[in-house]
């Protein structure tokens, strides 16, 4: 820029004027677009974030009765990993197990919807979003029942004697990924779908003709090419699957507490504020870091 | 549709390409047999029998939904034949897989891969083949595609001629026997096309290689191809060097979707050795016997427009010919270098004459009474029984 205005000043003034001018009458509706979401998001995100990163820093030996005080006391950090890195760690293990076998599942089915579903597509597509439609708590409870001691599931893997008679899924790890895989599958299918679905099929039919078989073609031109969908559905999948409480609380043990199961009673049984909003921004730090290295691993920004 | 194909299958190829086929087994170059492809009831291509010579020039050129695609689709293995053959250098790849035949495709809308820039989609088929020095090889080629200061972008930061040019160093590399092109030009604007035409076959000169052009475009097919072939409905009309297809048309189709073509009814009233005589509508005409292809007593004479010479009334012409008087001139359009007339008949015809302004003659104007002649070797003989108006070209379009 700075080079074109040495060599031609009078014509770079001219069109600085026209983008301005211009510029400006956008940049006003722009912002009245944006203004509902800003007070939305500041009233009910900012205020209540800088209420929880202030809440982390009182005092603990404070309540809610006698009141908190204000005394930048960041011990409460160290406290909250020394006392629970236990469900911190688990909650990492757990939402990655889930989305790694979202990624698997979701994009076989992202890939046979876009690519061989035809006329059935759109069904298909509804019956993905179609768990939406009962609440999270419903389907999660009845993950309950088909788990049960006494239930089908438990039933057959004894026959085959691939649980031990007094073996049990409910209360195990593998109850709570398999809540939490279920739950999050569509946030996985749906952003999949949508970079699979653009991919042009004459790219797969080129790299063929370019002699690579289908599993190199695939993973040359297929999976490269949803690449933004592989990061936008693992986003979405990993990062409520970590601070997800409810399966872990209904389909597991003590033993499987996960890191939102220890929030949500330090804040409601507890009554430990500080140590609850401590753990909360230490959560959310923690899953700001891998999301980061994630996005910059995967190397989406180079993708069109 | 099928109704259309079956209309075609009965009016049918009278004669053929005409040419005898070689023993696949033996031939080096590239030979379909029977090949047929129907989706359902409907027969994109019916029984074709070709041979490509090994290092032509070949182009099937036809207008769309002719089956010349789905021909090309089935060498490049993207398409499986109903039946048929194809065998290339005397192998059998009727059924080989894409990425198993020694065949390499430019298609249709490049289809370079987007993720990739320009040096790695041109060396995707090397690297697929473990090939060394895939780093030489693929300057040279863009070399010879002249994109070497390009080979970092990606493919959409390039212009549509050098995107074409891209898709065609992509497939070449590769060295294949055959090089197929799918309407390699149909994205470019008219000037970028003609210089495109020039610079692919310049490439092909330099490589030697067999290249096969599908193509709506009867001018791009006549200026590149050492061979053409016309397809219509699933089968090959005419097969020949473009002059001898413009020529000698053996069908109505050829007549009009090659260039254009007068078609007038004639009755056959003498077959002789050499020459075949026709009364047109009173007037004798005379055409030579081997570009006479109507088999029954009635037949279209046929002559190109600018074989057709234009003349005052009672003109004296400069060459012996079949003469016919009584033409009015009923529109005229100057182009510059030549004239085009619409000359009406006494038979009610409408007869198109272009006539280079050489200044032999002076410009006629709407109303002026004209006799129109022509040398009787340029003149060909088709069959009645096909439709006078098969493959003309309207008028808005180049399809």
């Amino acid at each position: 820029m700075a080079s074109t205005a040495g060599t031609a000043p009078v014509a770079v003034t001219d069109i600085k004027e026209t983008k301005d001018a211009s510029g400006r009458r956008r940049g006003r509706v722009g912002y009245l677009l944006l203004l509902p979401a800003v007070i939305w998001l500041g009233l009910f995100f900012v205020v209540p974030f800088y209420s929880l990163v202030a809440t982390s820093l009182f005092d603990p030996s404070g309540s809610d009765s006698r009141g908190y005080e204000m005394t930048y006391h960041v011990a409460n950090y160290w406290n909250a990993i020394q006392d629970y890195k236990g469900p911190l760690l688990r909650s990492l293990l757990y939402a990655g197990i889930a989305t790694g076998i979202c990624l698997v599942l979701g994009y076989v089915l992202a890939y046979a919807i876009a690519f061989k579903a035809g006329r059935w597509k759109n069904l298909m597509l509804v019956l993905v979003i179609a768990p939406f439609f009962t609440s999270f708590l419903v389907r999660t409870l009845s993950w309950k029942l088909i788990l049960a001691d006494d239930g089908f599931v438990v039933d057959a893997l004894q026959t085959l004697h691939l649980l031990g008679d007094d073996g049990r899924l409910l209360a195990t790890p593998v109850a709570v990924v398999a809540g939490l895989t279920y739950n999050f599958l569509p946030f996985m299918v749906l952003p999949l779908f949508a970079s699979i679905d653009k991919i042009d099929h004459r790219l797969i039919e080129a790299s063929g003709d370019l002699y690579a078989n289908p599993i190199v073609g695939f993973f040359r031109v297929t999976w490269p090419l949803s690449l933004p969908g592989v990061v936008s559905g693992t986003l979405l999948t990993f990062i409520p699957s970590a601070g997800d409480y409810i399966n872990a609380q209904l389909l597991g043990s003590p033993n499987q507490r996960m890191v939102g199961s220890v929030i949500q009673s330090l804040f409601t049984d507890a009554n430990n504020y500080p140590a609850a909003a401590a753990l909360s921004m230490i959560l959310m730090l923690l899953v700001l870091v891998m999301v980061l290295l994630f996005v910059r691993r995967a190397g989406t920004e180079e993708l069109l | 549709m099928s109704q259309v194909v079956e209309a075609a299958a009965s009016e049918g190829p009278s004669d053929g390409p005409g040419e005898q086929l070689a023993d696949p087994a033996t031939y080096d170059g590239l030979a379909l047999r029977a090949l047929t492809k129907h989706f359902g009831s409907f027969y994109a291509v019916r029984d074709l029998d070709l041979d490509v010579p090994r290092g032509s020039f070949f182009a099937l050129l036809g207008p769309s939904g002719c089956g010349k695609t789905t021909t090309l689709r089935m060498v490049a293995g993207l398409e499986t034949p109903s039946s048929g053959a194809i065998t290339l250098s005397g192998k059998d790849i009727t059924y080989a897989k894409p990425y198993q035949r020694p065949v390499n495709t430019v298609f249709q809308n490049y289809a370079l891969f987007p993720h990739l820039d320009i040096f790695e989609n041109v060396a995707f088929g090397l690297r697929r083949r473990k090939q060394k020095d895939v780093d030489k090889t693929v300057r040279e080629m863009l070399e010879l595609v002249e994109l070497d200061t390009q080979a970092r972008k990606k493919p959409a930061q390039l212009s549509g001629g050098q995107q074409q040019r891209v898709a065609l160093g992509r497939a070449l590399i590769n060295n294949p026997e055959v090089l197929l092109l799918d309407e390699p030009l149909g994205a470019l604007d008219l000037k970028l096309r003609r210089s495109m035409q020039i610079e692919i076959k310049r490439i092909q000169t330099e490589v030697g290689r067999t290249f096969i052009h599908v193509t709506h475009d009867q001018e791009e097919a006549m200026t590149m191809a050492d061979t053409v072939a016309v397809m219509n409905h699933g089968v090959i009309e005419q097969m020949g060097a473009p002059a001898e297809l413009y020529e000698n048309p053996r069908s109505t189709f050829v007549a009009n979707f090659l260039g254009q073509s007068n078609l007038i009814e004639g009755n056959i009233k003498n077959r002789a050795a050499d020459i075949v005589t026709v009364d047109m509508h009173g007037i004798d005409v005379s055409i030579p016997a081997p570009r006479a292809h109507a088999p029954g007593d009635r037949g279209w004479v046929g002559i190109r427009p600018e074989k057709v010479l234009i003349g005052e009334v009672g003109e004296e012409l400069d060459a012996p010919g079949n003469t016919i008087p009584g033409g009015v001139v009923s529109d005229v359009s100057f182009v510059g270098v030549s004239t085009q007339y619409l000359v009406r008949m006494p038979w009610g015809q409408e007869l198109q004459v272009f006539s280079q302004n050489t200044g032999r003659h002076r410009l006629f104007a709407v109303g002026d009474q004209v006799e129109l002649s022509w040398r009787p070797e340029y003149a060909f003989l088709l069959d009645a029984a096909q439709d006078a108006f098969a493959g003309a070209q309207k008028l808005d379009s180049d399809g």
